[in-house]
């Protein structure tokens, strides 16, 4: 047997240098864009390490709440500025509300897991709705962050964020992708085969899926902190369940046959929205609807085992990259 | 001769079923233990309760002189106790393989740092090392769940050796393989077992295969021990006969008739 060379990372370094090459030329609407599609990548790349391991959170909408919740309040409390700084403290608060979530959440499996996990996001969005000091139904705005000291304006910002966004995510998809192929990562596909095996390894399940909850939450808290600095505003919307569901639509939509499969996902799923809501302004969902009942037909591996068909010889092995 | 598991008046019920009902048994380094018994009759429960999956109401067992009758079965596990199953417990969506990698890589502990490597160099030497152990190389990058019953088995059982076990149990090793291959996997087994301080306890029907093995017999009936010890003499026991051979004499077989 031999060690593959890794077409992932390898994949992964040239997209995103790509990606920042071309920002330099593509227009401002494009940057914002490809911003919120990247920065919402990340919450479906924590889903992908939940759904390896046979979990599907309706509830991912709670950490991307607190990521951009975090955001609005640190900058509010303290007038924290700096853009490094605000998304760190999102990835920190959300992993924090994880760990400790956690010790609850992985006892349970299946719909359980998912109903939990949606209860808890709605009891955020409760919170929310009803506190006028975070704005109530109408949130807040987020001011334009720093960047290292550096103040830009306007078109600049954007871009600055975008690069912040891409740095970001390229660090997140290829510490996830490592993740994966360590020891307790390889765990997850172990865990939805069969726990019994795991617990007769010698390894607590229970653990294994607190640690996958918690990275999957820190990388949700990333993806809200960076949507709210990259829209500059912030609402309960985030936290309601629709917005767990596009999150569980779009892993559904991507596969989780790699870490590149969300981003892949993310960007199709704008563009679909986007092109439904302008064919049927008032029956997109519909269309949505459609998509995904064809994608659990004909695609239940997602768009990724496209991708994966197209190089086999790179991608046969979904277990442990 | 060290006592490598003490197991003292072990008491376990399900209802009106009696699992174990005052279980004693010892075992020592290098000994090799048949278990025999009906169905039902406490085999796989005294299994269960040894690796901590079942928990006894009454009766204490000790590993290397430690208690480990109330810990769960991953600590029972890292004390030096792994088991196989009747039915293979293995991850059917991974390849023979990834399940032994998987496998050592828990077996060498610390998760810590996250994104330490699963497929180093060193330890795909050891699968490789272990696949050809058990002789199931030719099988090394199928996915576990396409697998022939008997590649089944040894893949459990290569994922129970993992941690160098001090004890090994083996649940029904030659359940569901023909009998032309029963005795080439037992022997693939026990040879891949073998070393001086490990002691193996398998749960066995085929009294071919207990008297070529075993060195020791435990017979259980209705949740006790009703025999034990030398393979010939406890296959040979009245007792062993009437409840588990099921050779009882024409009288007795009449007066249990329903009327």
């Amino acid at each position: 047997m031999t060690v593959p060379v890794d077409g992932t990372i390898r994949a992964l370094a040239l997209g995103a240098a790509l990606l920042a090459a071309a920002s330099f030329w593509l227009p401002d609407w494009v940057i914002f864009l490809a911003t919120l599609i990247i920065a919402k990548a990340l919450v479906v790349l924590g889903l992908l390490i939940l759904w390896r391991a046979g979990l599907m959170s309706f509830g991912q909408a709670l950490f991307y709440g607190v990521g951009a919740y975090a955001v609005g309040l640190a900058q509010l409390a303290f007038g924290l500025r700096d853009a490094f700084l605000l998304v760190l403290i999102g990835i920190v608060l959300a992993a924090a509300v994880a760990f400790v979530l956690g010790f609850l959440l992985a006892r349970y499996r299946d719909i359980f897991f998912a109903m939990l996990s949606l209860a808890f996001s709605m009891i955020l969005y409760g919170t929310l709705v009803k506190s006028a000091t975070l704005g109530s139904t109408d949130g807040f705005a987020i001011l334009q962050p720093r960047f290292l000291g550096l103040a830009p304006a306007g078109p600049a910002a954007k871009h600055d964020l975008f690069l912040l966004t891409l740095c970001l995510a390229a660090a997140s998809a290829y510490l996830t992708h490592r993740y994966l192929g360590s020891p307790l990562g390889a765990l997850t596909t172990a865990i939805r085969d069969n726990e019994i095996r795991v617990e007769y390894l010698g390894y607590s399940v229970e653990r294994a899926i607190h640690v996958s909850y918690v990275i999957a939450a820190a990388l949700a808290g990333a993806g809200g902190a960076l949507v709210a600095l990259a829209v500059g505003h912030i609402d309960p919307d985030a936290t309601y369940w629709t917005s767990s569901g596009e999150f569980v639509f779009v892993t559904i939509l991507s596969g989780a046959g790699s870490v590149l499969a969300p981003f892949i996902g993310s960007a199709l799923f704008e563009l679909l929205r986007a092109y439904a809501a302008d064919y049927a302004p008032y029956s997109w969902q519909m269309i949505l609807g459609f998509c995904l009942l064809l994608l659990i037909l004909f695609l239940p591996q997602g768009v990724w085992s496209l991708v994966a068909r197209l190089a086999p010889h790179r991608s046969r092995r979904t277990a442990a990259p | 001769m060290t006592a490598l598991l003490e197991v003292i008046s072990l008491n376990k019920a399900f209802g009106s079923v009696v699992a174990a009902n005052d279980v004693t048994v010892t075992v020592a380094d290098g000994e090799r233990i048949g278990i025999i018994g009906a169905n039902g009759a406490g085999k796989t429960s005294f299994v269960n309760m040894v690796t901590g999956y079942l928990k006894p109401s009454s009766g204490t067992i000790a590993f290397l002189g430690r208690d480990i009758t109330k810990l769960p079965p991953r600590a029972v596990i890292a004390a030096g106790i792994s088991r196989s199953f009747q039915v293979p417990q293995i991850f059917t969506s991974v390849t023979v393989a990834d399940n032994l990698l998987i496998a050592l890589g828990v077996a060498e502990g610390g998760a810590f740092p996250l994104w330490r490597k699963l497929r180093r160099p060193a330890r795909l030497a050891a699968v490789a090392a272990l696949l050809e152990r058990f002789g199931i190389g030719a099988y090394r990058d199928q996915p576990a769940g396409l697998l022939p019953q008997g590649v089944r088995k040894l893949l459990d059982i290569a994922m129970a050796t993992v941690r160098a076990p001090r004890l090994l149990l083996l649940d029904e090793p030659t359940s569901g393989i023909s009998a032309e291959e029963k005795f080439a996997i037992m022997d693939v087994v026990m040879g891949a077992v073998d070393g001086a301080r490990r002691a193996v306890m398998f749960v066995e029907h085929d009294l071919d295969i207990i008297a070529r093995y075993a060195t020791r017999v435990l017979a259980f009936a209705e949740g006790t021990i009703i025999a034990q010890g030398a393979p010939e003499a406890v296959i040979g026991d009245a007792q062993v006969k009437r409840y588990i051979l099921g050779e009882s004499p024409p009288l007795s077989r009449a007066a249990a008739a329903p009327p």
